[in-house]
Order: C-alpha cells, then sequence, then structure tokens
C-alpha cells in the first residue's frame, strides 16, 4: 500500500504544527522518566513495608543519601545556577528554532475565502474535534467548563494521602490511570487526529491518505431512536389530544432517558466496582465524604462520555442518543 | 592586603606631614598598588556592597542574605532540601515556563513598536516587521515558538505535580491557581493568533468565536438564549468580538485583551502562585515516601 507519504511530511513539518510533533516525543518520555522514578519509589515502599525496623531508621528516598550530609543546601548558588542553565538552554533552543523556522503568515484576512480546513491552534484542537461529537454548547462551552472545574476538583475529591510530594504508581493507580487517560488518551490523541487526521470539510483521512477537497462522503449517520423505530405512534393513543401532534417529540424525548440514564447508571456503577476493588482503595473509599463521591462520579461518567461517544460515532455510525426540541445528546 | 598597603604607602610618603605631597610619583605607585590589591577582591568594594548589601558571598550569613536581600530572588528561600533541585524530580517546567513568560514579556513589547491594531494596518505591520525591522522575522519566530513552547511546559508541569501527588494538602489551592493559569496561558496564546489579521488567525478565531453563540443562556444558538432574548447583536459572542463578525473591533479586543489585560491578570496569579508555593512549605519534595501501614484511618 503506496500511500501519500509526502503529504505527512508537509503536515508534520507545517511550522504551526512543529509543537504537537515535539509533544509526540516529550509526552511519552516524560511518561517514561516519570514513572520510571515511581516504580523505584515502589520497590522502596515494598521493601519498607516488609521490613518495620528498616522503616523506622531509613531515609526514605531513592535519591543518594549520606548521613553526614547536610539536608539543604544554599539556593545561591545550587539552586540559581541551575535556574541560569535552564534559562541558556531554552534561550538557545528558542534562538535555533527561530533562525531555522518562520512563523507562518497567511493571505489577508478574508472573510468570503473560507479556509479548507479552518482549523483551531494545536492547542484548543482537543475541543474542536470535540465538537464533532457533540453540539457547540455541550463540546464548546460545557467540556471546558468541566475540564476546568473537574481539574480543580482533583485536589479535594482525592482522599488519598499517600504518594504526596514524591513519584509513586501503586500507591495511587486509581488517580495515575485517570490522568493518564484524560491527558494522554483523550487530550492529546484528539489534538493529533485534529492534526493529522482532519483534512479539507474536517473530513477523516487516514494518515498518508491524500488530503482530497473534493471528497464527498457518504457518512449516514443515525439517531437511537431511529434504529428503534420511535415515531410516537404508539404513544399518541395515551396522550391528551392538545398533545397529540407532538407524539412523536413525547416519544423520542422520554425514548431518550433511557440509553442516557442507563450509561450514567452503568458507569456510575463499574467506576464504584472499580475504586472498591482493593482493600486498599476501600479504604480510601471509606475516607470519602457523600459529596466527594458524587462529584468524583460525575466527573468520571463526563469523561467517560467522551471516548463512548467516539466509539459509537465510528464504528455503530449513532449520532444521537436523546433528542429534544432544546438539546441533543 | 589592603590595610598592609596602607600601611606601607604611609610610610613611603616622605614629607606628607604639611599636608602637601612633595614625591607625587612615589604617592601614585602607592596608590595604584593599593587600587590593584582592592580591585582583586571586588566584593569588598563599596560599589558592590551599596549595590547588592552584603558583602563576600563565600560565607554561608552572606549567601542567605544574598537571596533574602534581592528583589528578584527573594521569592527564593535561602535554602532548599539538596534532593529538590533534582532536575529529575522537578523537570523544571515551572521555571523554565515562567522564563518563557518573561521571554515572551519582552519580545511582545518590541513587537508593540510596531504594531498597530487596525484592519487597515495590522496585516502591512507584519510584513513590515518581518522585511524592513531589523531582526523584525527573528523577533517574531521567537514570540510565537516562545508561546508554543510556554503551552507545552505548562502542560508538562502540571503533569508532573499530577505524578508527584503535589496537589495534596496542603497545596490544593495552588493546584487551582495553577490551573487559572494553564486557562490564562492559552487564552493569551489564542488571542495573539488572531493579531497578524491573516487568513490563519481569522478562521482560527471565526471558528472559536462562533462556538461561543453557542453557549447556554448567554449564546444567541445555545440552550435557553432565544427565550432569553439574545440575538447575534447582543449575546456573549457579541461582546467578545465587539461585533457581530471578525472585524476590525474584534481586533482591537484580541488586541487588549493580549497585551495588556491577560497578562496583567496572569502576572498577578503568578504572584499568587509563587507566593503560595512558599507559604505551603516550598516545592513538595521529593519527600520521605509514606507507608500504607502508618495511614490514619
Amino acid at each position: 500500500m503506496l500511500g501519500n507519504w509526502h503529504q505527512l511530511w508537509v503536515i508534520a513539518s507545517n511550522p504551526d504544527n512543529v509543537p504537537v510533533v515535539a509533544l509526540i516525543v516529550l509526552v511519552p518520555f516524560f511518561t517514561w522518566f516519570g514513572l520510571r522514578q515511581a516504580k523505584a519509589n515502589d520497590r522502596l515502599i515494598e521493601k519498607l513495608e516488609k521490613d518495620p525496623e528498616l522503616a523506622r531508621t531509613h531515609h526514605r528516598k531513592t535519591q543518594p543519601y549520606h548521613a553526614s550530609w547536610q539536608k539543604e543546601v544554599h539556593v545561591w548558588p545550587y539552586l540559581l545556577r541551575i535556574e541560569l542553565l535552564a534559562a541558556i538552554v531554552v534561550t538557545v533552543i528558542l534562538l535555533v528554532w527561530a533562525l531555522t523556522v518562520n512563523a507562518p503568515l497567511e493571505e489577508l484576512a478574508n472573510a468570503t475565502i473560507t479556509m479548507n480546513p479552518a482549523k483551531a491552534p494545536w492547542y484548543f484542537l482537543g475541543l474542536q474535534e470535540m465538537l464533532e461529537y457533540f453540539d457547540p454548547w455541550i463540546a464548546g462551552v460545557l467540556m471546558p467548563t468541566f475540564i476546568i472545574l473537574g481539574l480543580m476538583a482533583i485536589p479535594f475529591i482525592d482522599e488519598n494521602p499517600l504518594g504526596n510530594g514524591y513519584y509513586t504508581y501503586k500507591q495511587r493507580r486509581f488517580a495515575i490511570w485517570t490522568f493518564l487517560a484524560g491527558f494522554e488518551g483523550m487530550w492529546l490523541v484528539l489534538t493529533l487526529i485534529g492534526t493529522f487526521i482532519r483534512g479539507p470539510g474536517f473530513m477523516w483521512f487516514w494518515p498518508t491518505q491524500t488530503w482530497d477537497p473534493d471528497r464527498v462522503e457518504f457518512l449516514t449517520t443515525r439517531n437511537l431512536d431511529q434504529m428503534f423505530g420511535v415515531n410516537g405512534k404508539w404513544l399518541a393513543h395515551i396522550l391528551p389530544a392538545s398533545q397529540q401532534p407532538y407524539a412523536e417529540l413525547w416519544a423520542k424525548g422520554l425514548f431518550g432517558i433511557i440509553p442516557v440514564g442507563l450509561y450514567m447508571v452503568l458507569a456510575a456503577w463499574i467506576f464504584y466496582k472499580i475504586i472498591t476493588s482493593t482493600p486498599f482503595s476501600r479504604k480510601i473509599f471509606s475516607r470519602m465524604s457523600l459529596l466527594q463521591f458524587v462529584v468524583m462520579e460525575l466527573l468520571l461518567v463526563v469523561m467517560l462520555s467522551l471516548p463512548i461517544t467516539f466509539f459509537m460515532r465510528h464504528l455503530l455510525r449513532i449520532k444521537y442518543v436523546w433528542e429534544t426540541p432544546w438539546f441533543n445528546l | 592586603m589592603a590595610e598592609e598597603n596602607r600601611a606601607k604607602g604611609q610610610a613611603g610618603l616622605a614629607g606628607e606631614d604639611d599636608g602637601r605631597i612633595h614625591d607625587l610619583k612615589d604617592w601614585v605607585r602607592v596608590k595604584y598598588h593599593e587600587q590593584v590589591e582592592e580591585l582583586k577582591q571586588p566584593e569588598d568594594t563599596q560599589l558592590y556592597k551599596a549595590f547588592f548589601r552584603v558583602g563576600r558571598i563565600d560565607e554561608p550569613r552572606n549567601r542567605a542574605l544574598h537571596t533574602l536581600n534581592n528583589l528578584f530572588l527573594h521569592i527564593h528561600p535561602t535554602k532548599v532540601n539538596r534532593d529538590a533541585v533534582r532536575y529529575s524530580y522537578t523537570w523544571g517546567m515551572g521555571g523554565i515556563s515562567f522564563y518563557l513568560f518573561l521571554v515572551l514579556f519582552f519580545t511582545g513589547v518590541m513587537l508593540m513598536f510596531y504594531y498597530h491594531p487596525s484592519e487597515i494596518q495590522a496585516y502591512r505591520d507584519i510584513l513590515d516587521i518581518q522585511n524592513s525591522v531589523p531582526f523584525g522575522m527573528q523577533l517574531r519566530n521567537i514570540h510565537r515558538w516562545a508561546a508554543h513552547l510556554m503551552i507545552i511546559a505548562v502542560w508538562l508541569h502540571m503533569f508532573r505535580v499530577f505524578l508527584t501527588g503535589s496537589y495534596k494538602r496542603p497545596r490544593q489551592f495552588n493546584w487551582c491557581i495553577g490551573v487559572m493559569l494553564l486557562v490564562f496561558t492559552m487564552l493569551l496564546s489564542f488571542t495573539g493568533y488572531l493579531l497578524p489579521d491573516d487568513q490563519l488567525g481569522f478562521w482560527a478565531v471565526t471558528v472559536g468565536t462562533n462556538m461561543a453563540r453557542a453557549t447556554p443562556l448567554l449564546g444567541h444558538e445555545g440552550p435557553f438564549g432565544p427565550q432569553l432574548g439574545m440575538t447575534a447583536y447582543n449575546d456573549v459572542r457579541f461582546a467578545l468580538l465587539g461585533g457581530s463578525i471578525v472585524g476590525s473591533n474584534a481586533l482591537l479586543r484580541a488586541y487588549i485583551w493580549h497585551c495588556i489585560a491577560l497578562p496583567a491578570m496572569i502576572s498577578i496569579f503568578f504572584g499568587v502562585h509563587f507566593w503560595r508555593v512558599r507559604k505551603d512549605g516550598g516545592i513538595s519534595g521529593p519527600s520521605p515516601v509514606m507507608l500504607e501501614s502508618e495511614m490514619h484511618e
């Protein structure tokens, strides 16, 4: 299969896409870098749990240690020289980058000629990609609000006192998996899709597939109620006469509550099962207040709805599961 | 040494007792040696002490005072945990974000000298910066790439803080401040995107602000917006753009947000962020590991 590799290079070498390409390298590197230290700490923790005598005397770090060493060092020069070094390195990177790649400048803004594809800057491509799966008020307003408030809520719902100030995986499995799923599994994946896969008309082009602006997509999506043949005929019999012209709206609106409600209950139940699956996680769970638990479940259920909707759209070609005159989910 | 020289010099200056200098050659020679000796230890000079308020740095007390007595360094503690200066733990991303902000501030001010936020001038000014202003292209490049790099640095900083659990007690509030800084960083970058007034920025901002139409209650296409009397001429998108289309007013608004309002806001949040780092006990670690068996129920 000989694809359009040249186009892939053109996308990857687009000046404004350099950060995305950098992220492909940086994020896996730092994930490895952090988790490697987590593993080292986990080994130490295991050793100390087994040997309480050692735990009493051990300095409890994986960093080099000697009893005669001073615990603290002067900021001048030990910290400041590192800061200076970091500033110099960053400056050199910036200078080389600025000398080799020019900032893009397109034609003068023109409201009559639409850019195709019209893309948001790379750091907002995650949001733009979400627009494909949710209505604008959800993808553009509700979800960002949930992301910001959800991030802010993290310290207040994470009742696990362990892993404060050191890398660890074993003591914070659920927290780390949730963050990796959100940051890397969703946000970055959506950004990559927005960069490399969305072509003209924001259509889906596999990498190396030529971006053809004239491509016509025969994308048939359907709504869940159509699959179940909900048309309101049955409901019309029991509605009062004044509401009978609206029987279909009523039927669809009422029908949609079922899958959405089922999803929320099921997802919440699965998360409950996960966070009470081990003796340790049950300990954390018992520390949580009702409010903390409810907020956490809400955030997790909303978060999981994104990949669920993603797969429903791409694999089952389902657009909406709940239609009402005011909003569609 | 200087004292010694001074004594020697006085002895060598014969006939000085009446206040006049008889042997000028001798006097210059002695003073010259005195001066050279003094300059060998610049930290002992009056000028140095006046500048830094403390003398020789090579003693523990003065090292501490050096950090403490300096406006720019006093955000640091005088001493830190010996492991906390390790790159492997901190990744240095918070500091790098702030450094990039300073770079952006500096290059941004330079760009402002050449830029008019009006539809007639803006695009031409960019062409001018690129083609006529000395090092203008490099200036613009550094500003743009530093902006991208800052977003990456902020994301990675947040990633590190999460992996080390540094948002936990007592640093919960500072994490929230950090989330606000993340939002401000991305908004700063986004408002700057429109300023060249080219197709790229125009359509990105058109797409971006079109979402505002759909704001629940406040957008004219959002749920319950029309019911509350929202139209294209009074809703939240109109407020953002200063009009119903991305035009001259939108350019001016983006400019003011980008160059004045957002930098001012982010600076205040920076201050609170750094201040809270200190108040919450300095950077979080690497702290000694805690065992499950030591957890309070």
